[in-house]
């Protein structure tokens, strides 16, 4: 993929994004503090209006992520904008200037976003955070690179849907939720289905395509 | 299903509302920065340290309402329940910083450590110096042995009082006030109760509900799950429990000198607050602990929740001198 046809497949994520708000706000009224659906919509909703701007011109797809960082990182604000922020600012940083978004590319993106995400809030995969979709979402890239990103995107969305799913298992340490303790449990944490969303969106743009 | 009643323009304005609302409301004493929804006080002067806060919107007069002389010098406005992103933070510290360092008060829950960290990163890297110090007051929220995973409640006022006195009238530096602050922190306990919900402005749902018969103890501010739920029972006997489980705690004991705050957390009325009050007067003096002062009203709100929390400060010389100085803000004056 292109500069070109990766934003427009950034916009795509972000319109689903904000229509999820819904279902993101009910499932963080069970183990959050309801403020995460509103905060997804309110970090795409500028994320939307800053690709409608014909002014943003990123120079590289690197580029381009690390400014999608930074917006989610000051329209959100919370523990959700400081993470999903730095997960987008920390993988664009690892591609700087590349022009083409191919399998290989995607993974390094990934892992080393996870990383970020960890060196930030300090949550290991089992910890029920957006890291069980995120690490899921990393390990299955990087087994894929040989695949195109057509092929390799559908199961690093399944992957990232599945470490969501087993969040559901999982007792809170992080957060608001982590005062639920046995509580959060059968519930699945909104972080992670907000990061398997994205992915899954992004999948969805490219097979319309 | 009850439905939240709230009066308000657009729901997705609110926090700037709240800003232009906080401007008036200092009637020239405050200056906001309304790009970055951030305000400061005018009062700030080259000869001290800056005590900058900040924290989801919601809980007014609490972060914001505490600026003025002898309380903080800004804030950053969160969106509700939702911490300030660190362009504020950063925004807001560079407005007002003057060569002394700055020093970050603020409740200690993971989006604002982030945000706030993430702040301090930038600002370090153009040489500008922060210490930060995180509210840790709310007994309910984890273990004595995990202390530093505890929640900040309206115990902030307090160490706030004591930053704000130390910084602009005793002009601490900046390592004395981290540490004095560190002090009031580790001598501060508060426990909240709740009778009801709250409610986003966005949202047609209350955060959580308790039947008509049942109260949670520990509740947090945000609604955040307490100790435990159980059938309504009679004031005393709640503050009763309440008086024991915080003075286990720290432990408070005979003849300690303490500042005591009885919190309004929304909606309870003002009225079951003075029965509850008398309550905290009864038990204290039952352990033989002295009331060096008591405030008594809506300090740390979450929203219209109905509830309220107590708050113990214990006193040594220097917090006793630094509280006993005057201060003037929106939410607090003495």
């Amino acid at each position: 993929m292109n500069l070109l046809q990766v934003r427009k497949m950034m916009l795509f994520t972000a319109q689903r994004m904000v229509e999820s708000e819904p279902e993101l706000t009910a499932l963080d009224q069970i183990v959050g503090d309801g403020d995460h659906g509103i905060g997804m919509k309110r970090g795409f909703a500028s994320i939307i209006e800053l690709l409608q701007d014909e002014k943003f011109q990123p120079t590289d797809i690197g580029d381009f992520f690390i400014k999608i960082g930074t917006k989610l990182m000051t329209s959100m604000g919370g523990a959700s904008g400081a993470i999903f922020g730095t997960l987008f600012r920390t993988g664009g940083k690892s591609i700087v200037g590349t022009m083409e978004l191919n399998s290989e590319v995607f993974a390094k993106f990934l892992n080393d976003g996870w990383q970020g995400v960890y060196q930030r809030g300090n949550a290991e995969p089992g910890d029920k955070t957006m890291v069980d979709a995120l690490s899921a979402a990393s390990k299955s890239a990087n087994e894929l690179t040989h695949l195109t990103l057509n092929e390799a995107l559908p199961i690093i969305a399944k992957s990232a849907m599945e470490g969501a799913e087993k969040t559901k298992q999982m007792i809170a340490v992080f957060g608001r939720a982590k005062n639920l303790g046995d509580r959060t449990i059968g519930h699945m944490d909104p972080g992670a289905v907000s990061m398997a969303f994205i992915l899954k969106y992004m999948n969805d743009y490219i097979h319309m395509q | 299903m009850r439905k939240p009643k709230k009066l308000l323009n657009d729901p997705n304005n609110v926090r700037q509302e709240v800003m232009q609302g906080l401007v008036c409301a200092y009637n020239g004493k405050l200056t906001a920065i309304p790009d970055y929804c951030a305000v400061y006080g005018n009062h700030i002067s080259n000869e001290q340290v800056v005590v900058i806060s900040g924290g989801g919107s919601g809980h007014e007069p609490t972060f914001a309402g505490f600026i003025g002389e002898g309380g903080i010098d800004g804030c950053a406005l969160g969106e509700v329940f939702t911490s300030p992103s660190p362009d504020q933070i950063i925004e807001l510290t560079k407005a007002t910083e003057n060569g002394n360092g700055v020093l970050f008060l603020y409740g200690n829950y993971s989006g604002d450590g982030m945000n706030f960290d993430i702040s301090a990163e930038i600002l370090a890297e153009e040489n500008i110096v922060t210490k930060t110090i995180r509210a840790t007051d709310d007994i309910a929220s984890a273990p004595l042995s995990k202390l530093s995973d505890r929640r900040g409640v309206a115990g902030i006022m307090f160490l706030y009082k004591i930053a704000g006195a130390a910084s602009q009238f005793e002009k601490y530096n900046l390592e004395n006030l981290y540490q004095v602050v560190a002090k009031a922190n580790a001598n501060v306990r508060t426990i909240g109760v709740a009778l009801d919900g709250c409610a986003l402005p966005q949202s047609n749902n209350f955060n959580f509900e308790l039947d008509e018969n049942e109260i949670e103890i520990g509740i947090g501010i945000h609604g955040e799950a307490g100790l435990r739920r159980q059938a309504m029972t009679s004031s005393d006997e709640v503050v009763k429990e309440m008086i024991d489980r915080l003075c286990d705690d720290l432990p408070f004991q005979t003849d300690d000198r303490v500042c005591v705050l009885i919190n309004n957390l929304g909606a309870l009325s003002n009225t079951e607050l003075l029965v509850i009050t008398r309550k905290v007067g009864i038990e204290l003096n039952n352990r033989g602990i002295i009331i060096h002062d008591i405030a008594v009203g809506h300090f740390c709100t979450s929203l219209e929740m109905s509830g309220f929390s107590i708050t113990l400060m214990k006193l040594d010389d220097e917090l006793q001198h630094l509280y006993d100085l005057p201060c003037q803000t929106l939410g607090w004056r003495k």
